[in-house]
């Protein structure tokens, strides 16, 4: 057994986790609020990092418009503007209109914004692919490999750090604030939320708008990864396995499902596919997710839903 | 008022009588000159686009269908379409969807001459329904490899060459750099490809190469759309192979080239399929992509006469797809050489029937006897663009010659770096003639006596 490979593996394997997490984080932050499983958070990065690459580019929207680019931290500020308008605007035009509808209208609902939006995308932003460089370190950490021979990738340590840092806001923001516990209160119930004066509409803003901000980081991370582009919007599908594993409602979940479909899925891949052909990582996530939803129905850290017929 | 009311009923009566009579005579005007249209819409030259201008896949399939859609412009604003008889061309979005394709083809079919379905999987479905539609499908440089026997596959062209040319063409590439043939024994060479039957065409070819030169081989697939690719590039990083070659699209490609340039592995000594070597491959990974190589059969850059003429009478018009500083790139250039050998084989259709009102099976007629040399080439403003190809009744492949480009990722371009290899017909022959007459059992195809 190489040892240090072995090592690298499961590194290399966190670290992807923790690309999926940041995905399935979105996802979490919506389902948690209002009971939505948000088809389009995918397309909601794309839509993010589109918006941010115009901010930067001399041949965007934004350059023609008004003459110059952005700089890259008001760029990221900016965008994170316009997911929040898009955030008001999906109150606005969609959910308002869906209000105790059953659940899988509202997901209905979403699939349909999730073609609206990547349309939109589309039209406004074109569809080639745009390398996106914010000044994210980029290649193998050259320390590691040079001295322990050891390869892990800067880009996905920048992702790691990012994502504690946007988890332990987050976990602030839903405990310590007032507005986080408006929305934990809308989470557990509506009806009791709304009689003590708790506007459903605006939390449901906040939390797209919320869950549009995670898609922007997500987005940023991806889009470093590969360039901007339209498959980013199947980033999705990754994060299917992390939530059914983690559960949906949990945001510890989301990040230790990451990393345990992350580690899997490089394992298998390595060590098993060899014996069955390849290219085995897709199926094995959900084959993983599949087996833990057998003796965990509500995922690790979901909340176990008991309905009384 | 009564009468007054009798008069206006009478008169509106009259009206909606000279109202009817009115639309009687339209209705028959627009039958005798519904027919006259018909007939003019027929005499145009249908050739259909399977675009996919959405989905992962569009940042290829764009410029494409661009570099496609412009030459047949072309042709219509500068020379009034083909010897005088326009072009239409109407498209269908497949979104590089094998269903969605197969639809495309069913809406487009009637009438059309030619399908360029521009993805291996929607080729292999439209195989069989092109024998009985008698259209002929021109799957340039991709689709089934063994429909280059036109004995077996009269309805399907691939040339100038095929994947398995193509194979053994980077090998002799790599055979140069490593000294000779026979300095391949022991080396170790892998192929990335995308877990598709487009990703799967070279394997059994390079399988045959290992056993005969002696060299290591191994596949290793990424599955659709290939944003996520670690665990294969920590496998090349373990197992260390001398060259790796990649059989990607959209989204893997760039992805390929990051990791690669991530783990260090040599960019000189990795080398892409034709469809992983456009600008869109390598530009995201910025400086790190310099030194990539890919298989080419024809020049990037818009320095040929044939671009000059497309920006002056296609984009000055505003009859252009794209925007007119993207003509040129690399994928632009293949769809437009792709139009110019369709509409070759409608002119040499036209000239070997004798007539300009071509069907789909004379067009098939125009394919197989068609000759484009170096003199043509030049006539079509595009001297050393690529090569000259003839095809017969036998070979639908043509020439099957392949060359290496290499980015410059300073200079931002794409260079070719070497000689157009021959194909090892040694090696793909034996193949060929295997799987196309499995395919010729399956479905109880006959093959034609091309003497």
């Amino acid at each position: 057994m190489d040892w240090l490979f072995l090592t690298e593996t499961i590194i290399s394997g966190l670290m992807a986790g923790v690309m999926y997490s940041l995905v399935a984080l979105g996802f979490v932050l919506i389902f948690k609020a209002s009971g939505i499983f948000n088809f389009a958070q995918g397309v909601m990065a794309l839509f993010a990092a589109l918006a941010l690459y115009d901010f930067l580019a001399p041949e965007g929207w934004f350059n023609q418009l008004f003459g110059f680019t952005l700089p890259v931290p008001i760029a990221i500020v900016a965008t994170a503007g316009v997911m929040v308008i898009l955030a008001w605007l999906i109150e606005r035009l969609v959910l308002r209109y869906l209000i105790n509808q059953e659940g899988i209208i509202l997901f209905m609902a979403t699939i349909g914004l999730a073609y609206v939006l990547e349309g939109t995308g589309d039209l406004l932003f074109g569809s080639d692919v745009k390398p996106l460089d914010i000044g994210i370190p980029q290649g193998a950490w050259d320390y590691l490999l040079d001295t322990h021979g050891l390869y892990i990738e800067k880009l996905e340590i920048f992702a790691a750090i990012t994502a504690a840092i946007l988890v332990t806001v987050l976990a602030i923001f839903f405990q310590k604030t007032r507005i986080g516990r408006a929305l934990r209160a809308v989470a557990d119930d509506h009806q009791a939320a709304l009689s003590v004066g708790i506007s459903l509409r605006a939390i449901w803003v906040i939390v797209w708008a919320v869950a549009g901000f995670v898609a922007l980081v997500a987005g940023i991370m991806w889009g470093s990864k590969s360039g901007v582009q339209f498959s980013l919007s199947l980033i999705a599908l990754k994060a299917l396995p992390v939530l059914i594993l983690g559960g949906f409602t949990s945001v510890p979940g989301a990040i230790v499902g990451g990393l345990i479909i992350g580690v899997g899925e490089k394992l298998a891949e390595i060590y098993v596919g060899p014996m069955v052909g390849g290219a085995i990582e897709n199926w094995f996530a959900y084959m993983l997710a599949l087996a833990f939803l057998l003796f965990r129905p509500q995922g690790l850290f979901g909340e176990k839903i008991i309905e009384r017929v | 008022m009564r009468g007054c009311t009798a008069a206006t009923t009478t008169s509106r009566g009259e009206g909606e009588k000279m109202k009817f009579a009115k639309l009687t005579k339209v209705a028959l005007a627009a039958a005798v000159v519904a027919p006259m249209l018909s007939a003019t819409v027929l005499a145009d030259l249908k050739v259909p686009s399977m675009d996919y201008r959405t989905g992962p896949y569009a940042p290829n399939g764009i410029p494409f269908a661009n570099g496609y859609s412009d030459y047949l412009s072309l042709l219509n604003e500068r020379d009034g379409g083909i010897e005088g008889v326009k072009i239409v061309n109407p498209s269908c979005e497949t979104a590089y969807n094998t269903k969605q394709g197969v639809e495309c083809y069913e809406k487009l079919k009637d009438g059309a001459l030619v399908f360029q379905p521009l993805s291996t999987g929607i080729t292999y479905q439209l195989i069989p329904r092109t024998i009985v539609d008698k259209v002929p499908v021109y799957s340039m440089g991709y689709g089934r490899t063994s429909a280059a026997n036109g004995k077996i596959f009269p309805y399907v062209f691939n040339f100038p060459a095929t994947y398995w040319s193509q194979a053994t063409a980077l090998v002799q590439y790599i055979a140069d750099q490593e000294g000779g043939m026979d300095k391949l024994k022991g080396k170790k060479i892998y192929l990335v490809h995308h877990n598709s039957a487009y990703g799967k065409e070279p394997i059994r070819t390079l399988e045959s190469m290992a056993a005969k030169y002696g060299f290591t081989y191994r596949s290793l697939p990424v599955d659709h759309p290939g944003q996520e690719q670690k665990a294969t590039w920590l496998q090349i990083r373990r197992e260390k192979p001398d060259w790796v070659l990649m059989w990607g699209w959209g989204v893997m490609n760039q992805v390929a080239v990051k990791e690669a340039a991530s783990i260090r592995f040599p960019m000189d000594h990795f080398i892409g399929v034709w469809w992983s070597g456009s600008e869109n491959d390598v530009l995201p990974a910025g400086d790190a992509a310099d030194g990539y190589l890919s298989g080419a059969f024809h020049a990037a850059g818009a320095g040929f006469p044939v671009h000059a003429d497309i920006k002056k009478h296609v984009y000055g018009n505003g009859k252009g797809k794209g925007e007119i500083d993207r003509v040129g790139e690399v994928l632009y250039n293949r769809g437009m050489v792709a139009a110019m050998w369709t509409t070759e084989a409608i002119r040499n259709a036209m000239k070997i029937h004798g007539t300009k009102d071509v069907t789909g099976e004379m067009v098939r007629d125009g394919f197989e006897t068609l000759k484009v040399d170096e003199a043509r080439l030049a006539e079509l403003g595009m001297k050393d663009f690529t090569y000259g190809i003839q095809i017969t009744c036998e070979n639908h492949e043509g020439p099957g010659k392949v060359a290496v480009q290499q980015w410059d990722a300073k200079a931002k371009k794409w260079s070719m770096v070497s000689k157009f290899y021959e194909p090892l017909r040694d090696i793909t022959g034996p193949l060929i003639a295997e799987d196309s007459a499995a395919f010729a059992k399956e479905n109880n195809i006959t093959p034609r006596d091309c003497n």
